[in-house]
C-alpha cells in the first residue's frame, strides 16, 4: 500500500493555469476555490490524468507517468461533482459490501445496494458516489464539490464523516468548495485560483 | 434449360413504375422522390458499367485484373463505411480502420472460400471470385459501419460515464466495455438475422438467381448456405477488428477518453 504518501504536483499546467505545483502531505486537506471557469475541475482531472497536461504529480515516490494510467486513477480517485451510474441497481457499481457505519453516517441502510439507479436524486447519488470511491481503497482523494447537492444538515454530516475517514487513513486530499464556511471547517489549507496561479489563502481568521 | 432474356424496353416497363412511385412521393409532399430517382439511375449507370466490365474480366481471366477488380472494391466501400458515420475518427483512421478491417477479413475469406472449398481452376476464376467477394464486401461493409457508427456514437454521448469509470481505476476496455459489446451487436445482428429468417421469410438473392438461372434447387441451396457462412465470418471478423481497433484509438497511451479524435457532423 502507498497510503499516507505526500501528494505533490509539480509544475502541472492545464487550461489558463501554468505553473502549478503544491504538496499535500498525508491526512491533510487543500481546499482549491475559485470562480466558475477558472479551471478546478481540470486541475483536478489533470492530477487524475484524465486530460494531456504538464508537469508531472507525485504520490509519494510514485510518479503519475511511471505507472499505467488506470492503477493511477486507482490510487489518486477523483469523485466528480456529477456522477454517473451505468448498471441497474446501486450494489452493482460498489466495489465490495459498504460498512454498516459508513452508510449510516450518510444516511444510508444496507438495502440502499439493492435501490435502482433511476430513482437516485442527486443529493443520493452525490453520497452515494463518495461511499463508491472511497471503496476502491483509494491513496489520495480529489474531490470537486462534494456537498453541492446536499442541504446544510446533511452537508454537515457528510463533511465529518468526510474528514474522519481522511484523518484515520492518512489519504492527502485536493478538495473544490465554494463555501467560505465549509472550507473554514475543512481545510488545512486554502489555495485561490487568481489568473493563471494558485494564491493561499488564509484558513479560518476567525477560528 | 435457358435463362429466358429480358429486352432493355422489358426494363423501361419497370423504370416506368419506379417513375410513378416517385410521382405518388411527390405528390404527398415526402420530399425523397429526388434522391429516389437520382438512386434509381445510379442502379442502372452502375450496373449496366459493371456488367461491361464484368464481360471483360471474365474474357481475359488475368489474375492481376481480378485483384486490381477487387481493389477498386475494397476503397470504394472504405469510403462507403466512413460516409454512413455520423462522428468518425478524424485524420484517416475511420477510413483506415475499416478499410483495414474489411480487407482482413473478406478477402482472408473470400481466398479460403475459393482454395479449399469451393476450388475452381484457377483458383481467382473471375466468374466465381468476383461475385463472391461482392456479396462478401457489401455485407462486411454494413456490418462494419454499423457497428462503428454505434460505437463513436455511444462513446460521445456516454463520455461522461465512460470518463466517472476511468476515474474509479477501471482500465479502458472495461469503461468502454458495454459500449463495445453493444457496437459488436449492432455489426453482427443484421446477418443473424438475416440467417434466422432464410428460406423462411426471405428466399436469399443469391439462390434465387442460380434457381432463375436453371441451376438445380438442391445445388443452389448449398451455394447459399455456403455463402451465408462465409458473410458472417467476413462480417463477424471484420466487426470485431474493426471495434477492437476503433475503441482503442478513442483512447491515448494514459487510458484518456480522446473524443477530440472525432469529426463532428456536418451540416
Amino acid at each position: 500500500m502507498t497510503a499516507s504518501s505526500t501528494l505533490r504536483l509539480d509544475a502541472v499546467a492545464i487550461g489558463t493555469l501554468t505553473d502549478v505545483s503544491l504538496a499535500v502531505p498525508p491526512g491533510e486537506i487543500h481546499c482549491l476555490s475559485g470562480p466558475s471557469g477558472s479551471g478546478k475541475s481540470r486541475l483536478l482531472r489533470a492530477v487524475a490524468d484524465l486530460e494531456p497536461h504538464v508537469g508531472q504529480v507525485w504520490l509519494g515516490e510514485l510518479a503519475q507517468s511511471s505507472l499505467p494510467a488506470h492503477a493511477w486513477r486507482a490510487r489518486v480517485m477523483l469523485v466528480p461533482a456529477e456522477s454517473q451510474w451505468w448498471a441497474d441497481s446501486v450494489g452493482e457499481h460498489l466495489p465490495a459490501r459498504p460498512a454498516v457505519e459508513d452508510l449510516a453516517a450518510l444516511g444510508f441502510d444496507a438495502s440502499v445496494l439493492d435501490w435502482q439507479v433511476s430513482r437516485l436524486s442527486s443529493g443520493e447519488k452525490q453520497r452515494l458516489a463518495l461511499l463508491r470511491a472511497l471503496g476502491q481503497a483509494p491513496s489520495a482523494l480529489l474531490l470537486d464539490e462534494p456537498t453541492a447537492n446536499l442541504d446544510d444538515a446533511t452537508t454537515r454530516r457528510v463533511e465529518a464523516w468526510l474528514v474522519e475517514r481522511i484523518r484515520q487513513r492518512g489519504w492527502p486530499v485536493i478538495w473544490v468548495a465554494h463555501d467560505r464556511g465549509q472550507i473554514a471547517r475543512v481545510a488545512n489549507r486554502h489555495w485561490r485560483i487568481d489568473g493563471s496561479k494558485l494564491r493561499a489563502e488564509e484558513v479560518a481568521p476567525w477560528r | 434449360m435457358e435463362v429466358i432474356p429480358l429486352a432493355w424496353w422489358q426494363l423501361a416497363l419497370a423504370a416506368l413504375m419506379v417513375v410513378g412511385l416517385a410521382g405518388c412521393t411527390a405528390a404527398l409532399r415526402l420530399g425523397m422522390s429526388r434522391s429516389l430517382l437520382i438512386a434509381a439511375l445510379r442502379t442502372v449507370i452502375q450496373l449496366g458499367l459493371i456488367g461491361l466490365v464484368l464481360e471483360a474480366l471474365f474474357a481475359a481471366e488475368r489474375l492481376l485484373w481480378v485483384v486490381l477488380m477487387a481493389l477498386a472494391m475494397l476503397l470504394i466501400a472504405g469510403r462507403e463505411v466512413m460516409a454512413r458515420q455520423k462522428r468518425r475518427l478524424g485524420g484517416g483512421w475511420a477510413f483506415g480502420i475499416g478499410t483495414l478491417a474489411m480487407f482482413l477479413s473478406s478477402f482472408t475469406v473470400t481466398v479460403l472460400v475459393l482454395t479449399v472449398i469451393i476450388g475452381p481452376d484457377p483458383w481467382y476464376r473471375p466468374q466465381y471470385a468476383i461475385p463472391l467477394l461482392g456479396m462478401l464486401l457489401g455485407n462486411t461493409m454494413t456490418g462494419v459501419a454499423l457497428a462503428l457508427d454505434r460505437l463513436t456514437d455511444s462513446a460521445w454521448r456516454q463520455r461522461a460515464v465512460i470518463e466517472n469509470r476511468l476515474m474509479l481505476g477501471q482500465p479502458w476496455q472495461v469503461a468502454i466495455g458495454d459500449i463495445r459489446r453493444e457496437a459488436m451487436r449492432s455489426g453482427l445482428m443484421p446477418m443473424i438475422n438475416a440467417m434466422a429468417a432464410a428460406g423462411v421469410v426471405s428466399l436469399p438473392g443469391m439462390m434465387t438467381g442460380q434457381i432463375l438461372a436453371g441451376t438445380a434447387p438442391g445445388l443452389a441451396v448449398k451455394y447459399q448456405i455456403l455463402i451465408m457462412f462465409a458473410i458472417t465470418l467476413g462480417t463477424g471478423f471484420g466487426t470485431l477488428a474493426a471495434v477492437a481497433a476503433g475503441s482503442r484509438r478513442l483512447f491515448d497511451g494514459r487510458e484518456r477518453l480522446r473524443l477530440d479524435r472525432l469529426v463532428a457532423p456536418r451540416r
